[in-house]
């Protein structure tokens, strides 16, 4: 198995796990959010990743035997990107409305508020 | 008009009934005169349709197709004719007595009251007419949920409970057991079409066959087989008439009616008799029949002891079904027809009573016969019918069901018959007795002055239904004709 | 010509209406372009629906770009029905929505209201109509951020964490299905998803596969709120505004089943998904699960939108279990149930939020008395509810008579026993609300509720007559149903 071959692999997995802990792992709302964009984050490095070929270089036509890299992935994950931007305003807008309405950002106090959470 | 036109006719009667009569609620005169119109209409038509099957004539209608090859469908066949005649056949007396029952004692919500009567009376008319298990299954339930109403019409506590009671146990049965057996049955037979004969013989394993018996008796929860009797005690808190008419009539009826329509034309009486996949079901009826009429010895609310008289009675009706012998099948059909006339009378009867003095107690008639005399005549005629003894017609279903039994080589079930017999004489006599021979009670004695025979509407159909009884002993010859070919090969 | 661009405008009329509501300030001239567009994309469903009815699928390549490289509407018998569905729905609760949401929202919050709704409909729509793997996500997160605005929206505070709730439960499911998706493009080099079925079948025995489809698996049932995934739902359920939750019960469940159906059915295929990963092995406990838990937690409720919210996740169980059979009884059951839950509980939750409307509550105890006070409500609400639990005529009972018909074939007797028990569990948590409704006897002070207006009727009435109608003529339902079935087990 080459190790160093598959470094962004490892990374977008290390990334994703530390992400998904924190999501779990924080009380603190405005964690959570952070937790989610890193977890959001690694995704993107998976789809960038599989898009780069070997020695390609950016898909701008040129003349000659130019190997180029997949576009493909990179687009797809623009829009991902924007989905990830809007989730984050969105959950931060919430973590706001949250504040104004309980007075706190932390889970365990929200949840002797309210007892169904 | 065709035997298919006639049969919608009488579903569509009492469903206009019902749908018109929302509308007449400020009018009660018009609203009840529509309910009467609507009931001696539908007797016009089953009246029609009565001699076209005698002669054979089983024409089959399709509605339309409800689930992939299964469709709603009616054919008229002797058994269902035998049930709409008797429901068509009391709708019009019952209408009769709950006008007088309704405004004697100034019911609430009449309206819905006259309402929900009707769609139940076009539900039985449903399940008399239905060609196959779908479609006597839909209406079926259309009866447990247009009744429902009926038995909590108080709307107290009681009523509420009464009710949860009602639903619980017929619902519960009916998709626990009854759906599952029907699912069963068109898994393995691919039909589920009523036939001469039956359809499961050689689809479901012999040994299998006494589960799916058994599904199909306790899923019939309105035939009150023990265990799953608990609702017909329950269920009276209703107004009397609705007593009368669905736990005399309607509701317990369509459930040995049903009962007997599976025996009959879906596993056939001789596969039952030749696998005996239903000899465990004789002695669960058997024990049905005795012990609710001990029960029904140790109740003092006269209701409460019709109801328990009824749970046994119906036994009767499974028991003729589970002898799987054609005097056994024939002795519970008309057991369907007699007691349905006797039992509606004592109901009557017990209305009557209420309506005109305000007792419910057994004990508390004491004297009662002699200022009420056409009343507690009707009760005495109802009781001997249902006893079975001559000269009511009470006397053939019974003399039919022993015969079956002997047939069947089981002197058991004789011994059942004729110890059942001597109970009901001890728990309905007493009700007799009291109101002719014993004393008034004291404090009765004073106001027995003011006790006079309930009213004309409440009184006349008991007589005329107690008149019924008498009948059917000595027209039987007729009915049990029509009934042949039920045990024909 | 129109008639060639109707998968495009399916998507694009509700799209092109959200800005535009949005810039609206009157709330009633937003919603009634919301009425318009809502209409105007369920006659587009139809004639589609119309279209696939008679076999084959329509295609329509985006922008003129032929797939697999382009992006490719595909809609075959499945997708219109859900079409259908999904479009019907909105037809009747943005009517609805009027009055409810005038009496739930703050005024000037109302025209962003429809935006979202909306969006919202423009993403089920769009996750219905493509045939694109990644275009599934981008609609589904349309879809996703316009509901947690949606249910933000609702009066209580509790709204908003259990819009938060949703929000942290629906991205990790979406991020968890891109990524399924990714690990598909890595093999495949492909998004469309008739060109992933050829090609995934050379590589689906390796580990990568494997991996999406479990990443997949998970990101989809968070979606459908399968138990254990299903925490998100019961609270984003009771505290949205009613016609939000009527929505979102009846339609957004429904398309997240609809995507494990494509995925799993056309995508990888029924073999690969039940022979060679025992799906079967995880939905069927699950489901069962679902089922029987479920319906006891919502016995226990006092507020009735927890209840019905409760029952949704134990019907999803019974659509789940349809599918997890792996037969085309078992599909046909699922598919059908789909369809059938989509207007019971569509049913249920626009009564509800009728007697929310005047009385002002959910609890269980104070719609003591309203069934004579709101009879036409009441009378939607327990038809309705006869449906839920599967009485003949309704189609409830079509939807469990296929589900047991196709339990008893493949001799699952046990499961169909536990499918009838649960509807005796529906008996009894119905009942509970139709006994207090029509025999408790009101607070002094509640508020004396009157009957609806007729703009709320109308819409329950629609559904209640279609939960009568097609329980009894069920060719439609049942027809499209066997045919979906049919399809996905043949593959596309």
């Amino acid at each position: 198995m080459n190790f160093l071959g598959l470094f962004n692999y490892w990374l977008f997995i290390v990334l994703m796990m530390i992400g998904f802990y924190v999501v779990i792992s924080s009380t603190n709302l405005v964690r959570k959010i952070i937790g989610l964009n890193i977890f959001q984050t690694s995704v993107f490095i998976l789809y960038i990743s599989m898009g780069k070929i070997d020695h390609g270089t950016a898909p701008i036509l040129m003349d000659g035997d130019v190997v180029y890299s997949n576009p493909l992935p990179h687009v797809l994950i623009l829009t991902a990107i924007v989905v990830g931007v809007a989730t984050t305003s969105l959950g931060l807008a919430l973590v706001v409305r949250i504040k104004e309405a309980y007075g706190t950002v932390d889970e365990t106090e929200i949840h002797i508020q309210d007892p169904e959470f | 008009m065709t035997t298919a036109a006639l049969m919608l006719l009488c579903l569509a009667t009492p469903a206009a009934v019902a749908l018109l009569l929302p509308w007449l609620g400020s009018r009660p005169n018009v609203r009840e005169g529509v309910t009467l119109c609507g009931a001696l209409l539908l007797l016009l038509w089953v009246l029609i349709l009565v001699p076209r099957v005698a002669a054979g004539d089983y024409s089959e209608v399709q509605l339309l197709v409800m689930v992939s090859g299964l469709e709603i469908a009616f054919r008229p066949e002797p058994l269902g004719m035998l049930f709409a005649l008797v429901a068509a056949g009391l709708w019009p007396l019952n209408s009769l007595y709950s006008i007088g029952y309704m405004r004697g004692n100034s019911e609430q919500h009449q309206s819905r009251f006259y309402v929900c009567f009707a769609v139940a009376i076009a539900s039985v008319m449903g399940m008399a007419f239905a060609a196959n298990l779908l479609t006597l299954f839909v209406f079926y339930e259309a009866l447990t949920l247009s009744t429902y109403p009926l038995v909590t019409h108080k709307g107290d506590e009681k009523a509420r409970q009464g009710g949860r009671v009602y639903l619980g146990i017929l619902l519960g049965t009916s998709i626990g057991f009854l759906l599952p057996a029907i699912i069963w049955t068109w898994a393995a037979t691919g039909t589920l079409s009523f036939q001469q004969g039956g359809i499961v013989a050689g689809h479901v394993a012999a040994g299998l066959l006494p589960l799916l018996l058994a599904m199909y008796m306790f899923g019939i929860g309105k035939a009150a087989l023990m265990p799953f009797h608990r609702w017909l005690p329950a269920a009276m808190v209703a107004p009397t008439p609705v007593s009368a008419l669905l736990h005399a009539v309607a509701v317990v009826k369509g459930g040995v009616y049903a009962v007997m329509k599976v025996v009959i034309y879906v596993f056939g009486i001789d596969t039952l008799a030749t696998t005996g996949a239903s000899v465990w079901l004789i002695w669960v009826a058997g024990a049905t029949v005795l012990i609710a009429s001990l029960v029904a010895l140790t109740k003092d609310n006269l209701k409460a002891r019709l109801a328990y008289s009824t749970v046994s009675q119906l036994s009767y009706v499974v028991l003729g079904a589970a002898l799987a012998t054609s005097m056994g099948v024939l002795g519970g059909t008309l057991q369907i027809a007699t007691h349905a006339l006797g039992k509606i009378t004592l109901f009557f009867c017990a209305g009557a009573i209420y309506t005109a003095t305000h007792k419910t107690e057994v004990s508390q008639l004491n004297g009662l016969g002699r200022v009420m005399p056409f009343t507690f005549g009707a009760f005495f005629v109802g009781a001997l019918s249902i006893i079975g003894l001559p000269p009511m017609g009470g006397t053939w279903s019974k003399w039919l069901l022993l015969v079956g039994a002997a047939d069947a080589g089981s002197i058991a079930v004789m011994g059942i018959l004729l110890l059942s017999s001597l109970l009901n004489i001890a728990y309905l006599t007493p009700v007799v007795a009291r109101g002719f021979f014993m004393p008034a009670l004291g404090e009765g004695r004073s106001r027995a002055g003011g006790i006079r025979e309930a009213p004309l509407f409440c009184v006349l159909p008991p007589m005329i239904t107690a008149f019924g009884c008498l009948l059917l002993f000595f027209m039987i010859d007729p009915l049990v004709a029509f009934l042949a070919p039920l045990i024909e090969g | 010509m129109i008639s060639l661009q109707l998968p495009i405008l399916q998507v694009v009329i509700p799209l092109l209406g959200a800005p535009v509501c949005a810039l609206f300030r009157s709330s009633r001239s937003a919603w009634a372009l919301s009425v318009a567009l809502a209409w105007l994309s369920f006659g587009v469903a139809v004639a589609l629906f119309q279209q696939s009815w008679f076999g084959g699928y329509v295609s329509y390549e985006i922008g003129g770009w032929p797939p697999p490289w382009g992006i490719e509407y595909r809609i075959d018998i499945l997708n219109s029905f859900v079409l259908l569905l999904v479009s019907g729905m909105a037809a009747v609760v943005v009517p609805f929505a009027g009055r409810s949401i005038e009496a739930e929202l703050q005024d000037d919050r109302i025209p962003l209201f429809y935006a979202a709704l909306l969006l919202c409909y423009t993403g089920l729509l769009g996750i219905t109509v493509t045939g694109d793997a990644f275009n599934v996500f981008v609609f589904l997160e349309i879809s996703s951020l316009s509901t947690y605005a949606m249910i933000a929206l609702g009066r209580d505070r509790r709204a908003l964490t259990a819009s938060y709730q949703y929000l942290i439960m629906g991205t990790i499911g979406a991020t968890f299905i891109l990524i399924g998706i990714g690990l598909m493009y890595v093999m495949t080099g492909t998004l469309n998803m008739a060109d992933l079925a050829e090609r995934l079948q050379q590589v689906n025995n390796t580990r990568t596969i494997r991996v999406a489809f479990g990443f997949l698996t998970v990101g989809i049932c968070l979606k459908l709120a399968l138990f254990p995934l299903h925490l998100w739902l019961p609270n984003a359920y009771t505290f949205a505004p009613s016609a939000v939750t009527a929505f979102l019960a009846s339609t957004a469940t429904k398309v997240a089943v609809y995507m494990l159906l494509r995925f799993f059915f056309t995508v990888f295929g029924a073999e690969f998904s039940f022979a060679t990963m025992n799906l079967d092995l995880i939905l069927m406990p699950l489901a069962l699960v679902a089922i029987f838990s479920m319906s006891l937690v919502a016995l226990y409720q006092d507020n009735v939108k927890r209840m019905l919210a409760y029952s949704s996740v134990a019907q999803i169980g019974y659509m789940i279990l349809g599918i997890s059979f792996g037969s085309i009884n078992g599909l046909t059951a699922g598919i059908l149930h789909l369809f059938n839950h989509g207007l019971m509980k569509g049913a249920l939750f626009l009564a509800l939020g009728a007697l929310v409307l005047r009385t002002g509550s959910t609890q269980i105890q104070d719609l003591a008395g309203v069934g004579r006070r709101m009879p036409w409500t009441m009378g939607a609400f327990v038809i309705g509810g006869l449906s839920l639990i599967g009485v003949p005529l309704t189609v409830g009972f079509i939807s469990k008579w296929y589900l047991v018909a196709a339990a008893i074939e493949a001799g699952y007797w046990p499961i169909a026993g536990l499918i009838l028990l649960t509807s005796l569990m529906a008996v009894v948590y119905i009942w509970r609300v139709v006994e207090v409704a029509y025999f408790g006897v009101p607070l002094a002070e509640a508020p004396l509720a009157s009957e609806a207006p007729l703009s709320m009727l109308l819409p329950i009435w629609v559904l209640v007559i279609a939960n009568l109608y097609l329980g009894i003529n069920t060719s439609l339902t049942v027809g499209a149903a066997t045919m979906a079935a049919g399809q996905l087990m043949a593959g596309w």
